[in-house]
């Protein structure tokens, strides 16, 4: 058992580059790399893609929930001229096996459906044709006959369905795919001796990520080699991308995954194996290569990639004097039809499960389910935006109930400057942190006190003004090792989460980095560019980026999990140390001076204390790449100027039981977010007055970089609140499927300004301090909003407990509030 | 039905060819001239993402046929500048970061060309209600809105948005 609080002996990290140094290009607003690109239209995203002869796919989806495929006619279709291939899910079960699945036992799940659909979009059949018209005329022709079973569509009849209605009959005679019962600390003792306890049921809708980019795949054969290229715009290539080798029943070498630019991920694109194995199946029967890209329709009901679905009842213990002691909640969470990260999105939340908060105990008790829905995957925050918008709900359940200042309750719990690292009870720690100070940065850049004075001068007009507050965390660079602890029986279990970078110094002096893994829409051409600038000096202008496939690939696990920046700053790092020293080396030789006299200056190497002797970079790496016979018969001078680095994670340790995670997500970050907002009580809507938005994710590489994703992550986040939602009907069809009826964010719809501050509490585990910052203002939004809402409608007693709070649900509540009001 | 032949200038340049008669203005932008920076999102209409101008109209190109094109000039991202000499447009954005995965970008860069054609001096809520037309999922828009803004002072000592 984990015990909560101060570690006294903190574990050793492996930081070399120290946060309070004085640094030339990183913390500078420098522009983007990736940017100029994309502003001529030359990003090279994956409907951007050709290969020679190209044929291209449509899927015809599922319009049943649940149904058994008693037989396809695809006569019609595979006559049609300009057809290649019609493929059902019998035939690709001769050729594929089961997609990737990160739960233990595993959820069958086929690139096509076999036997069986379980949500509808579900792929029944894949059309290979000359044109994309073309394959989508050929499934108009396809014949399949359904014989429908039972649709399971909300969660809490999943728990207890039968028979027919059980989507997975081989792991057992229910929908309930996993059930666990976690204790993290003295949890009923603590309730026990609880002076006050709150209580709230609280829900958060399914929403998505819904890039403006779907996801999709090009795919060739090569017979010669019997090898598959497949571009995708998909991460994790380098991670576990031979999970989709496995998936096509062919070696790992067999199998090289390109990048390709991704029009947005935010979670969604996080390892797409579907849209990757469909395109190989179809390149391989029709011996062509294949483009299959989703279309709007397709993306939405089958991308595999739907956010959090929770009905959560949640119990907060207080002692007499307002201190949290203990959480415990029940949480039933419709997952869909498959599984492929089993809990992976509830053991995200355990990394940050108490909050800011110096909680001592935590009890969770998860119900998760199939139902009839396109399954969950991540969505910016991974579960853990849930667990932010849970903790903070109750925390001001207990303000109201407790009639407690929103402001002080928070410091007086809060966990204290002085008392990092922090373990907290799930084993997890918390690096670093100033949680009072950025409530306090916060404050003063809102004018609170100004904002309660209007918002009271506004209730005699009959004007409903709020002000909301949440302090949460963002959690950042997974260790994966949780996973461990998810699964009943040992399944995705390692302890490896590196990410690799190659930089290579050609013989002019220009630099070429190779990541390895993709670009997102994050900035990681910018970062890996900054920090070799400020290692080496050389002019950013000077350097170039590439992404690696798999076959030229190193270990990297990817961008997701606000990691990383983290991570390519400590890869370019491990990198230029390797450089450094081949170049003192080279240049030693060149200077007549030991090594260890030498030192780099503004992209120059030169003997320490004599200004004048010096040698540029440029003329040591020529000397490097082609004057081999310049220098002694050394081995360590070897020609050329290149160095792979792959650095692991900064700090992660074993896991140790089902209620100790150990250490597996601890450069923790922190954000402190009040809006303002004011209700139309007669319509439900919701607009902006104000927005303070204070971050703290350490040393900031690009400050530039993180204000787009604090604005980004909140609009996000405000569409989570306030608009988005996928809502399936009793039969299991889902009512929106476009972006006509699933409503994001316009520009209308957020806070004429987010007024952004930042606090840097350098973590001291990474190099130069850096924190995650990617996922923060999703992760905080919500519970923001939800509280200025119910803070506008105090006068009117309406609570908040459920998301999104569109105008017309509002407008529900006031009218429950009036009609009690009314009666009372 | 049987194929029809159109003639489209497309960034001044004229093409001709013979398509099908339900093709799409994005996909004949796309796959017939191979321009590929005008880009495809939700496909009905909502998002903006394959904003191009038909003879100078901000357009859903992905709503259009391509034979509503035929002897109409069509504009795309790639008649905006060069890496190397970026149109005051595309420079605000570069400077104000209004892009971030740069998807929606070639619609929006689109959107706006139009509104600075029409209003080479537009204040800050003639911006936001022209972007109320395209969705971005990255920014939150707040850096579009600075980048147009930035444009127009870079206009204002340069020259005309092209």
């Amino acid at each position: 058992m984990a015990e909560a609080g101060k570690i006294h002996s903190p574990p050793a990290g492996r930081q070399k580059e120290r946060p309070d140094q004085r640094l030339n290009v990183i913390g500078t607003r420098m522009l983007r790399k990736e940017d100029p690109r994309f502003l001529i239209g030359r990003g090279r995203f994956i409907d951007d893609v050709s290969m020679p002869n190209m044929a291209h796919a449509a899927v015809l989806r599922s319009p049943h929930a649940h149904a058994r495929i008693k037989s396809i006619d695809k006569t019609a279709a595979l006559a049609l001229p300009g057809v290649v291939a019609v493929i059902t899910g019998e035939d690709a079960a001769k050729e594929t096996g089961p997609l990737p699945c990160f739960a233990n036992p595993p959820v069958e799940q086929r690139c096509i459906a076999l036997g069986k659909v379980r949500h509808v979009g579900e792929p029944v059949v894949l059309v290979v044709a000359d044109t994309r018209y073309i394959a989508e005329d050929a499934i108009g022709l396809i014949k399949v006959d359904y014989q429908p079973l039972p649709a399971v569509s909300d969660m809490m009849d999943a728990i207890s369905s039968k028979g027919d209605a059980v989507l997975h009959p081989e792991r057992g005679p229910d929908n309930v795919a996993e059930h666990r019962n976690y204790v993290f600390g003295p949890v009923e003792e603590e309730f026990a001796r609880a002076a006050h306890v709150v209580k709230r049921h609280l829900r958060w809708a399914r929403s998505g990520g819904q890039p403006i980019e779907t996801c999709g795949a090009v795919a060739g054969f090569d017979e010669g080699s019997e090898k598959f290229t497949i571009y995708v715009n998909s991460s994790m290539y380098n991670y576990i991308g031979l999970t989709i080798a496995a998936a096509l029943n062919v070696a790992s070498h067999q199998v090289n995954l390109v990048p390709v630019d991704a029009g947005g991920s935010f979670g969604s694109k996080l390892f797409l194996h579907k849209v990757a194995v469909l395109a190989a199946l179809g390149a391989r029967a029709s011996g062509r290569a294949v483009k299959y890209v989703e279309d709007r329709i397709d993306n939405i009901t089958a991308c595999d990639g739907h956010g959090s679905d929770r009905a959560y009842d949640v119990e907060l213990a207080l002692d007499a004097d307002d201190r949290m002691t203990a959480l415990r909640y029940k949480v039933v969470d419709d997952y869909g039809a498959y599984f492929q990260f089993g809990l992976g999105t509830h053991g995200n939340g355990f990394s940050q499960t108490v909050g800011p908060y110096k909680i001592r105990a935590v009890g969770a008790e998860i119900y998760a389910v199939f139902t009839n829905k396109c399954q969950q995957g991540a969505c910016r925050g991974f579960g853990s935006e849930v667990t932010n918008f849970m903790i903070e709900r109750i925390v001001d359940a207990a303000v109201e109930e407790l009639n407690l200042d929103p402001i002080k309750f928070r410091y007086d719990n809060f966990i204290g400057p002085e008392e990092f690292p922090y373990q907290i009870p799930t084993g997890n720690l918390y690096d670093s942190g100033n949680y009072p100070g950025a409530l306090d940065m916060a404050l003063q850049m809102l004018d609170y006190d100004g904002w309660r004075e209007k918002q009271n001068a506004a209730r005699t007009q009959g004007r409903y003004i709020g002000i909301g507050i949440a302090s949460c965390q963002e959690k950042g660079v997974f260790s994966a090792t949780e996973f461990w602890m998810l699964n009943r029986a040992p399944g995705f279990a390692l302890t490896s989460s590196p990410e690799s970078a190659s930089v290579k110094i050609d013989a002019t002096g220009k630099a070429i980095i190779s990541l390895h893994a993709p670009c997102w829409g994050n900035s990681p051409e910018t970062v890996a560019t900054m920090v070799l600038a400020e290692q080496l000096g050389i002019d950013p202008g000077d350097i170039s980026v590439t992404y690696s496939d798999t076959d030229h690939g190193l270990p990297g696990t990817g961008p997701g999990g606000s990691r990383y920046t983290v991570m390519i700053t400590g890869a370019v790092t491990g990198a230029c140390g390797i450089l450094k020293e081949k170049l003192k080396r080279v240049a030693s030789h060149m200077l007549e001076a030991g090594p260890h006299d030498l030192e780099f200056r503004n992209g120059k190497i030169g003997v320490k204390g004599a200004s004048g002797l010096e040698v540029s970079i440029a003329e040591v790496a020529t000397q490097s790449h082609f004057f081999r016979l310049s220098f002694p018969d050394d081995p360590d001078l070897t020609s050329g100027l290149d160095a792979n680095y792959t650095y692991d994670h900064p700090l992660a340790t074993l896991p140790k039981s089902d209620s100790d995670f150990g250490i597996f997500y601890p450069i923790m970050g922190h954000m402190c977010h009040m809006p303002v907002v004011e209700v139309d009580v007669k319509t439900g809507q919701v607009s902006f007055l104000d927005y303070v938005a204070v971050h703290d994710c350490g040393t900031m590489i690009n400050p530039m970089t993180v204000d787009g994703h604090v604005r980004g992550g909140t609009a996000q986040g405000i569409g989570t609140a306030l608009l988005e939602q996928f809502e399936y009907d009793k039969d299991g069809q889902l009512l929106q499927t476009s972006f006509q009826d699933y409503l994001m964010p316009r520009i209308g719809n957020l806070p004429p300004q987010v007024r952004i501050g930042h606090l840097v509490t350098p973590s001291p585990y990474t190099e130069y301090g850096v924190k995650g910052a990617g996922e923060g203002g999703r992760m905080v939004a919500p519970p923001a909003v939800a509280c200025a809402i119910e803070d506008a409608l105090r006068p009117l007693g309406v609570r908040i407990d459920a998301l999104p709070v569109t105008p017309s649900r509002l407008r529900a509540l006031i009218r429950e509030a009036e009609v009690r009001k009314a009666t009372r | 039905m049987s194929d029809l032949e159109v003639n489209v200038t497309v960034n001044g340049r004229s093409f001709r060819r013979r398509i099908e008669p339900r093709l799409l203005l994005s996909d004949f932008i796309r796959h017939e001239i191979g321009l590929t920076g005008t880009h495809v999102g939700c496909e009905n209409g909502v998002c903006g993402a394959c904003t191009v101008l038909l003879d100078g109209l901000a357009t859903r190109s992905c709503c259009t046929l391509a034979v509503q094109a035929d002897g109409r000039s069509v504009e795309t991202v790639e008649s905006l500048g060069r890496v190397n000499n970026l149109s005051p447009l595309q420079r605000g954005f570069w400077e104000k970061h209004g892009l971030q995965c740069g998807y929606c970008t070639p619609g929006m860069l689109m959107l706006m060309t139009e509104l600075l054609r029409e209003n080479p001096n537009p204040d800050r809520e003639t911006i936001r209600l022209r972007l109320n037309d395209n969705i971005c999922r990255c920014t939150g828009y707040e850096d579009i809105v600075n980048s147009v803004e930035r444009a127009v002072e870079l206009m204002r000592g340069d020259k005309a948005v092209r």
